[in-house]
C-alpha cells in the first residue's frame, strides 16, 4: 500500500490525463512541493480544464474539494480529487488564491456534486465561488464571527496552537474549560452583528429562493407552502432540516440544512497529534468506526511508509468488512423505519449487529468507538476468548452460520412484502449519470447501476486478493437502494469468511515500536476507503511535525445529500422520509 | 400472488414468537435473572428475544472493556502503599481530549522530580474513553476500568476525578483483567530479571576489571 501513488504528480508516469496537461501547460504546472502531487492550476481556466477532463478523458467524478490555508504564504489552496468511474488512481489538481481576496470559478456547472462542498469552503475558509448558485454559509449560522478553519481564528476556549497543551503536566493546574471561555458567553459576533434585531436573512433568503411552481393543468387546486421538515424530526436519523416546498402534497423543492451537530471536527483535528486523531474518527460516522480507523491510519501510512504485518492485514479486513454488516443491518431496519413499520424489522435486523458488535468489545474494548487501527497495524490482536467462547470460534460461526442466516431472515422478510415493493419502487429514482455527476458514493451510485467500488477500482489494504463481486442494480430507485444493501451484506460475509480462511494463526499485528508521538514525513496524501455509506477519504497534509497541518474528512453522508432535494422532487412529503433513509446518513458525518 | 410476500414476512414474525416461547420453555422458566440463560441468549446459539433485563441483570463486559481510567497502587507488607505511576506525563501528553492533569513534585533540596504524583485528575466530562493512557503507560500504572455507572446528581465537583478518587489497588486490576494482569506481570518480571542479570554482568565486568588491574 505504502509504495502506492496517488495522482499523477511525477513526470515519467503518462496517464490518460496527459494530452490534457499537454493541452493546457500554459494553465498548468506540476506542484513541486516535497511530497506533494498533482498540478497547480490558474484559477480562471479552472472550469476550462476539468470540462475538458471531464469530458475528453473520462475524469467524470469529483470525489473531494477542500480548501487549506497556508497562513506563512499568504495563500489559500483547493484542492480537487477528480476519478474516472471506470478506474484508477485521482487526478489531483490545485487552485492557489490571495488569503486577503480569494475568488475561485465555480465547478458546480461543471461537476454538480461540488455544490455543498463548495459552500463548505466558503464557510470555513472564506473562500467565494464565482457562477455558484447558492453560496450561503452551510455548517455555521449568520451570526458566526469568522472562518473558523483559517490558521488564524481560534475558538472560544482556545488554550493552545496544538497539544499537548503545558497547563496539563507537570504543573497539574486542573480547571474546568467554561472558567476559562475568552468570549464569557461563548459567542462573538461579527462587527455590526446585533443579536436583538437579528433577522435570519439566510432563511429568508432560503425560502425565497425555493421552487414553488407546481403544474396548473390540475382539477384540484392546491396550495404551495413551505414546510421546515425538523431540525429534529426527518426520521430520527438526527438533527437534520429539510425545508420543503410543497405544491398541495407534492415536493417543487427541497433544500436540506444542516450544520446542527458541527463541533469543526478538522480543528480540532489539527490541533491533535496524528495518533490523536485516530479516536475522534471513531465519532464521525459513529456506526461504523472500524472503517472509519481504516481510512485514516491509510492515509497517514502512505506519508510514513509502514509495512504492515500480514495478520493486521487480515484484521482490519475482518473488522472492516464485518462493519459493513453491522452498518446496512441498521440502515435497513432504519428505512423500515420511515417507512412506517416501526421498530419490529430494526429490532430483527440489529439482532444480528449486537453480535458483530460483541466481537468489537471484546477485541478492541468499545462497542461502537473501536479506536482500533494504528499506523502501521491493528492496537491489538484477538482475545482468547469470547462470552467463554474461544473467539475464533466465535467469529467463523458468525460469518459461517449466524450472519447468512441474519441476512437471508432478513431477505425472507422484507423483499417480497408487497408494501415495501408499493412504497419503494419507482421512488427517488437517480439515474447513472445524474449519480456520477452529483458525487453521490456508495450503495448510491451502485444501485443506479455504476459498478464503482474502491475495493475493486482502486484497491488499498489487501482487498485485490480477496474474490467478490462488485454488487450493481439497474434501476436507480428506493428499492433497489434497499436490495443492494442485501447484496453488499452477502459480498461482506463472504469475505469475511475468505479472511477466516486464510488469515495466519498467529504473527505480529504491529509494525514496530508503539510510539505515542509518531513524526509523519512532510507532504500530503489522501487516503481513501470504501465505507459502509460511501467513500470517505482522509486529505492529510503533514509539514514533518507531529501535528497534521491540515486534515480533511470527504465525508461521504454529507456529500451524497447533494442530490437529495432532486431526488424528492416531485414525490409525496412521506416519500422523502423515505428517500432520506434509502440515502442512509449519520450526522455524526454530514456535521463534523 | 398478491399477498403472498406479506405472508412470508408474517411467517418470519411467527418464527420469532415461538422462538421466544421455545427459548423460554428450554430454560424452565429461568430466562431471566439467570446468569447461564444470559450467556446462551446473548451468544451465537441463543435463539428468541434477546433483551437484558437492565439493571437486575447485567451484560458481562469483556476484559478489554474500556472506561474512565484508575490509577494503580501496590500495598507493601507494612500496610503502606506505593504508587505505580512516576508522573512522566506520557498520559497526560498522549490523551486526545487533554483531560489527565498530573501535578509532579521535585525535591527541594535536589531539585530533582520525585517519581510519584503528588495529585492527579481526570475530568471524566471530557475523557473520551479512548484508552491511550493505558496503552502507551509503560509502567502499567493507568489502567481502564470496567466500572461504567458513574451518573451523579452533581456536575462540578463530582465530575473532576483526583487521586483518591483514581486510586484502587493492584488486586483490583487482577480481578477485573486476569489474562492481560498475568501477561504484564510475566513482562515485567522478565524485565526485572533481565535488568538485574545486566546490573550482575556489568558488577562481573567490574570486578574482572579491577582483578585484572590487581593481577598486573
Amino acid at each position: 500500500m505504502s509504495e502506492q501513488k496517488l495522482g499523477v504528480g511525477s513526470a515519467e508516469e503518462t496517464t490518460v490525463a496527459d494530452p490534457i496537461i499537454s493541452r493546457f501547460q500554459d494553465a498548468l504546472r506540476p506542484d513541486e512541493r516535497k511530497g506533494y502531487e498533482g498540478y497547480i492550476v490558474a484559477a480562471e481556466r479552472l472550469p476550462a480544464v476539468m470540462t475538458a477532463l471531464r469530458d475528453d478523458v473520462g475524469y467524470d467524478y469529483l470525489s473531494s474539494v477542500t480548501g487549506v490555508d497556508y497562513l506563512d504564504e499568504g495563500q489559500l489552496e483547493v484542492v480537487y480529487h477528480a476519478y474516472q468511474t471506470s478506474g484508477g488512481p485521482a487526478l489531483n489538481l490545485k487552485v492557489q488564491v490571495d488569503r486577503e481576496n480569494p475568488v475561485i470559478p465555480s465547478l458546480v456547472s461543471v461537476y454538480p456534486g461540488a455544490d455543498f462542498q463548495e459552500r463548505e469552503i466558503f464557510d470555513l475558509y472564506g473562500v467565494r465561488f464565482e457562477g455558484h448558485p447558492n453560496l450561503r454559509r452551510i455548517l455555521m449560522w449568520d451570526g458566526f464571527d469568522g472562518h473558523p478553519m483559517r490558521k488564524d481564528w481560534q475558538e472560544a476556549y482556545f488554550e493552545e496552537e496544538k497539544k499537548p497543551f503545558d497547563s496539563r503536566w507537570p504543573g497539574g493546574d486542573v480547571r474546568r474549560s467554561e472558567d476559562d471561555n475568552r468570549f464569557g458567553k461563548n459567542v462573538s459576533y461579527p462587527d455590526g452583528f446585533e443579536i436583538d434585531n437579528w433577522v435570519p436573512e439566510s432563511d429568508e433568503s432560503l425560502y425565497a429562493g425555493l421552487n414553488k411552481a407546481g403544474s396548473n393543468d390540475k382539477a384540484l387546486r392546491t396550495d404551495t407552502l413551505v414546510v421546515n421538515m425538523g431540525p429534529q424530526h426527518p426520521s430520527t436519523h438526527g438533527v437534520f432540516r429539510m425545508v420543503v416546498a410543497l405544491d398541495g402534497e407534492t415536493i417543487t423543492d427541497l433544500q436540506p440544512v444542516m450544520g446542527y451537530l458541527h463541533r469543526n471536527h478538522e480543528k480540532i483535528g489539527e490541533r491533535n497529534t496524528f495518533l490523536q486523531n485516530m479516536p475522534y474518527t471513531d465519532r464521525l460516522d459513529y456506526l461504523s468506526s472500524m472503517s472509519n480507523n481504516l481510512g485514516y491510519a491509510l492515509a497517514v501510512e502512505k506519508l510514513m511508509g509502514v509495512h504492515i504485518p500480514e495478520r493486521a492485514e487480515y484484521l482490519r479486513v475482518l473488522m472492516a468488512e464485518l462493519t459493513r454488516v453491522s452498518n446496512h443491518m441498521w440502515a435497513i431496519g432504519f428505512l423500515l423505519n420511515d417507512l412506517g413499520a416501526f421498530q419490529t424489522p430494526a429490532l430483527y435486523a440489529i439482532r444480528a449487529r449486537e453480535l458483530i458488535l460483541d466481537v468489537f468489545e471484546a477485541t478492541a474494548g468499545s462497542r461502537m468507538m473501536c479506536n482500533y487501527m494504528r499506523f502501521g497495524g491493528v492496537a491489538r490482536d484477538l482475545p482468547e476468548t469470547l462470552r467463554d467462547e474461544n473467539t475464533v470460534d466465535f467469529i467463523t460461526d458468525l460469518v459461517d452460520n449466524r450472519l447468512p442466516a441474519a441476512i437471508d431472515e432478513l431477505d425472507r422478510f422484507l423483499t417480497g412484502n408487497e408494501i415495501v415493493r408499493a412504497r419503494c419502487i419507482g421512488v427517488g429514482v437517480l439515474p447513472p449519470e445524474k449519480a456520477i455527476a452529483y458525487s453521490a458514493a456508495g450503495p448510491l451510485l451502485r444501485a443506479s447501476g455504476v459498478p464503482y467500488d474502491l475495493r475493486r477500482s482502486d484497491p488499498y489494504s489487501i482487498y485485490d486478493r480477496f474474490d467478490f463481486e462488485v454488487c450493481t442494480r439497474p434501476n436507480g430507485d428506493v428499492y433497489d437502494r434497499y436490495v443492494i444493501r442485501i447484496d453488499e451484506m452477502r459480498t461482506s460475509v463472504n469475505i469475511c469468511q475468505q479472511v477466516m480462511r486464510e488469515m495466519p494463526s498467529e504473527g505480529e499485528v504491529f509494525a514496530g515500536k508503539p510510539q505515542y508521538n509518531v513524526r509523519v514525513p512532510a507532504g500530503e496524501s489522501y487516503g481513501r476507503v470504501e465505507n459502509p455509506k460511501g467513500e470517505l477519504g482522509y486529505y492529510v497534509v503533514s509539514t514533518g511535525k507531529t501535528n497534521p497541518y491540515r486534515y480533511h474528512v470527504r465525508a461521504p453522508s454529507f456529500i451524497n445529500l447533494t442530490v437529495l432535494g432532486e431526488l424528492c422532487k416531485g414525490h409525496k412529503v412521506a416519500d422523502a422520509v423515505v428517500i432520506l433513509g434509502s440515502i442512509d446518513i449519520v450526522l455524526g458525518e454530514v456535521d463534523r | 400472488m398478491y399477498g403472498t410476500g406479506i405472508m412470508r414476512g408474517m411467517g418470519v414474525t411467527i418464527k420469532h414468537l415461538f422462538d421466544t416461547f421455545v427459548d423460554d420453555l428450554s430454560f424452565l422458566g429461568q430466562r431471566y435473572y439467570n446468569e447461564d440463560s444470559l450467556n446462551v441468549r446473548q451468544g451465537t446459539r441463543g435463539r428468541g428475544v434477546f433483551t437484558v433485563q437492565y439493571p437486575e441483570e447485567k451484560l458481562p463486559v469483556p476484559e478489554r472493556f474500556r472506561f474512565i481510567p484508575f490509577l494503580l497502587y501496590e500495598e507493601n507488607e507494612d500496610g503502606s502503599t506505593t504508587d505505580r505511576c512516576t508522573s512522566c506525563g506520557i498520559c497526560a501528553k498522549v490523551c486526545p481530549p487533554q483531560c489527565i492533569w498530573i501535578e509532579r513534585s521535585s525535591d527541594p533540596e535536589t531539585g530533582r522530580p520525585i517519581p510519584e504524583p503528588t495529585n492527579f485528575f481526570i475530568d471524566i466530562d471530557i475523557c473520551m474513553n479512548c484508552g491511550y493512557c493505558a496503552e502507551y503507560c509503560p509502567f502499567d500504572a493507568i489502567k481502564m476500568d470496567h466500572d461504567y455507572e458513574l451518573a451523579s446528581y452533581d456536575r462540578i465537583e463530582a465530575h473532576i476525578f483526583d487521586k483518591d478518587r483514581l486510586d484502587k489497588p493492584v488486586e483490583y486490576y487482577a480481578d477485573i483483567c486476569p489474562t492481560d494482569y498475568a501477561a504484564e506481570e510475566k513482562a515485567r518480571a522478565e524485565a526485572d530479571s533481565k535488568k538485574a542479570a545486566r546490573k550482575a554482568a556489568a558488577a562481573d565486568r567490574k570486578r574482572t576489571a579491577a582483578n585484572k588491574k590487581d593481577a598486573a
